[in-house]
């Protein structure tokens, strides 16, 4: 009798670590690195709570994908990127199939780590405009668009404006821009493109202590009489410079943000000096779509989402989170597809991104249909650059334009190659490209 | 010879050229010196009472302003809360006075500096657990605070002043007057001085500490409300706010730890010089020069009164 009850307690004490070693393997482990905190945190919660709530819903709805739940885990990092470089250190034991670092600064320092971790590195629409290049990059991604195409988009905004890019000559273009990597990060090419077109590029750095005290730089562009400002800022600093610019009687429609200058908080303290402010965009707004409204049925009503209130759902930056959720799903299910495994590690997810295709009839089968452009992805081609949409503030919500904008590939392109090459250079030891390609890309 | 032509007589060109744009600047340099002289008044208030430097006081500028709007948020009428915020701001002070300060007393003041730390981490967080990290608009229009601009157009240009800055220039001069007078010819006033000088000798002629305490961290509370009204309503109420109040260090070094009148010219020269550098010699060195041409002042100011323009002269015998 005793002998049996020594056995059954060996069996079940060997069979628990098996047992939950099992149900620890049989999830996808995505860490979010988000910042609900600190001065950045009003651009970062909504895109935060759209990441969640989407993989909430799939775990809800569908049980995961492809029948594996997945554990979205968040970590702190305030936008510091010393913290995210903690993050990423402090996750990298639970086998993360994916890193989203979600700021310029972290992705900078993590993109080395990627290629030796065997983790491939999401950046969407962030991080370093030459990681487009999968040759030198092959465990980084930043689709749709990189920030020189975005850039080159506000550009050609301003020629169509204009008349034509040859009307750009003579005119004065200002960046005002968070002095920061994520801010510095469309210098060149608009430095390119000032030389290209005969126009002049105005520097206008705010510093992150300054976010809130803008008002000698907007004196200095009163002074300079800028003909367009391209706005590349981030938390606090875009509705300040949005409202310093309303002060000294800047035309709203001639001051553009780039896409991470378009949440619904940048232009609302403003009030109705706000309107007409205009905002590149990749993604729609809105709830309607099936989607988010199964966000909304299996999410928010069971109070399982961290928006404070229901009408948070469907606001830009919240739904850009679930953008780049959706963008994360799709890769993994290509990864499953191509693996035939249906828990997916970080080297397969890799290739689930160079393989990615996003139709735009798959967008319309995952419940998204027109809220993004298709994206395909390639072993070369790790952004794709995409067209970009043009919203405009109504004075209280954003309204998507009829202007859609395509890069200016053939400047974009050639700059992204030698800057891939020259960073593979100045980074001693970078490894050439091992992984194999498959067929489909 | 071009450079020197860049430095020493070009910005006097221009400002002969566009006496506009410099009547805009000075006017932008005045209302930035106003509101960091209120900011440098809070740090002011405590120093004096307990010879500590506040490190909380930028917290408490975002705590006070989230504490107004999310209350207001919830419903309450505006001035409503306005005065509960006030309320909340003398019930900090009693709790900073008892739970904090009371068993430090006589602690070393690099006790009491850090402990301010460890109230400012504590505000941080609770401050995000109640109101949470999203930036909020401030109540302006509510509170009766103007809005839009008054613009001077003439031959010489145009001087835009906001409606908001003139109100926050008038509001933090009543405040700073209504302050100094209070703590210069009151009889707590008196005793803020002598519990200042020394704790002990304070006790001993029957002046209460917990009392003096109370008091000044209330004012600098109520000083800090003002500051984040001011300046949420200029941007947006969010937790980068606290980064504000660290350009009261600057205008601190230039007017003294302990001089009311110091925080006021110190704010004035700071923001009036940042300014004027920032907008005509900015351009020489890349611009963004106004983060730390203001150390930059008050550094060239100690050099010939190392104890700040007002700040008092410390005899230590050794």
């Amino acid at each position: 009798m005793r002998l049996s009850y020594i056995a059954l307690g060996l069996a079940v004490a060997t069979a628990a670590p098996l047992a939950a070693a099992s149900a620890q393997a049989a999830e996808l482990y995505i860490p979010l690195f988000t910042y609900r905190t600190g001065p950045y945190a009003g651009s970062g919660i909504p895109f935060s709570n759209g990441m969640d709530d989407y993989f909430t819903m799939l775990n809800e709805r569908d049980g995961g994908v492809g029948g594996v739940r997945i554990n979205a885990e968040e970590c702190e990092t305030g936008y510091d990127t010393k913290k995210g470089v903690e993050c990423y250190d402090s996750t990298k034991g639970k086998h993360p199939i994916i890193t989203t670092p979600f700021s310029t600064g972290i992705t900078l320092q993590l993109i080395p780590k990627a290629a030796v971790d065997k983790v491939p590195i999401l950046s969407m629409a962030y991080g370093l405009s030459a990681s487009a290049d999968g040759d030198q990059f092959p465990w980084v991604f930043n689709p749709p668009d990189t920030y020189w195409d975005g850039a080159s988009a506000f550009i050609r905004h301003a020629a169509n404006v204009e008349g034509g890019f040859d009307k750009l000559k003579g005119k004065t273009i200002g960046l005002v821009h968070l002095d920061a990597p994520y801010g510095k990060e469309p210098i060149p090419l608009l430095e390119a493109l000032a030389k290209d077109y005969g126009f002049t590029l105005k520097l206008y750095p705010v510093p992150g202590a300054q976010m809130q005290n803008q008002t000698s730089l907007w004196l200095d562009i009163r002074r300079d009489r800028p003909d367009w400002i391209y706005l590349q800022g981030w938390g606090a600093m875009n509705p300040t410079a949005i409202k310093e610019a309303a002060k000294i009687g800047f035309p709203m429609n001639r001051l553009v943000g780039n896409w991470w200058a378009g949440n619904d908080d940048d232009p609302r303290p403003a009030g109705a000096e706000s309107k007409g402010y205009l905002s590149l965009d990749i993604n729609a707004v809105g709830t309607n779509f099936p989607a988010i409204q199964d966000i909304l049925k299996y999410v928010v009503d069971k109070g399982k989402s961290q928006v404070t209130s229901k009408d948070k759902v469907g606001e830009n930056f919240y739904d850009r989170g679930v953008l780049n959720a959706a963008l994360i799903v799709e890769a993994i299910r290509t990864a499953q597809r191509l693996s035939g495994k249906k828990e997916v590690t970080g080297e397969d997810v890799r290739r689930g991104l160079e393989n990615l295709n996003i139709t735009a009839a798959r967008w319309k089968e995952i419940g998204l249909e027109n809220f993004a452009t298709p994206v395909k992805l390639s072993c070369a081609d790790h952004n794709g650059h995409n067209l970009i949409s043009v919203v405009q503030w109504d004075g209280t919500k954003w309204q998507k334009t009829p202007e859609t904008l395509e890069p200016i590939k053939d400047k974009v392109l050639p700059l992204i190659q030698s800057a891939a090459e020259s960073y593979a250079k100045a980074n001693t030891g970078w490894p050439k490209r091992t992984e194999a390609c498959d067929k489909s890309s | 010879m071009h450079i020197l032509y860049l430095i020493f007589v070009d910005p006097f060109v221009q400002m002969v050229h566009a006496p506009d744009l410099l009547m805009q600047t000075l006017w932008d340099g005045l209302v930035g010196g106003v509101l960091y002289a209120l900011i440098a008044l809070g740090f002011v208030l405590i120093f004096k009472a307990s010879g500590v430097f506040n490190f909380a006081q930028g917290i408490m500028v975002v705590f006070a302003a989230l504490t107004l709007v999310g209350l207001h948020e919830h419903g309450v009428p505006a001035f409503v809360a306005l005065g509960l915020t006030i309320l909340v701001m003398l019930v900090l002070a009693f709790g900073v006075e008892r739970l904090m300060l009371r068993p430090l007393v006589n602690q070393s003041e690099i006790i009491l500096f850090m402990a301010t730390f460890g109230l400012t981490y504590f505000l941080i967080g609770f401050g995000q657990l109640v109101f949470g990290g999203n930036p909020k608009v401030m109540i302006a229009d509510d509170l009766y605070l103007p809005s839009g601009a008054i613009e001077w157009k003439g031959h010489f240009g145009f001087v835009s002043l906001q409606k908001i800055d003139i109100a926050a220039v008038v509001i933090a001069s009543i405040m700073v007057a209504v302050l100094a007078v209070f703590f210069q010819r009151t009889r707590i006033g008196r005793a803020l001085r002598a519990v200042a000088d020394s704790h002990q000798a304070a006790l001993s002629v029957g002046i209460s500490l917990e009392q003096i305490w109370v008091i000044v961290w209330f004012a600098a509370g109520v000083v800090a409300l003002t500051t984040g009204i001011m300046w949420g309503a200029r941007s947006e109420v969010s937790f980068s706010l606290q980064i504000i109040a660290l350009k009261a260090l600057p205008v601190l070094i230039l007017g003294g730890f302990t001089s009311i009148p110091g925080a006021i010219v110190g704010g004035l020269i700071i923001g009036i010089g940042e300014k004027l550098g920032e907008f005509y010699w900015g351009p020489l060195l890349g611009g963004g020069i106004e983060n730390w041409l203001a150390y930059v002042i008050a550094l060239g100011f100690l050099i010939f009164r190392p104890q700040g323009l007002f700040g008092e002269k410390i005899i230590e015998r050794i």
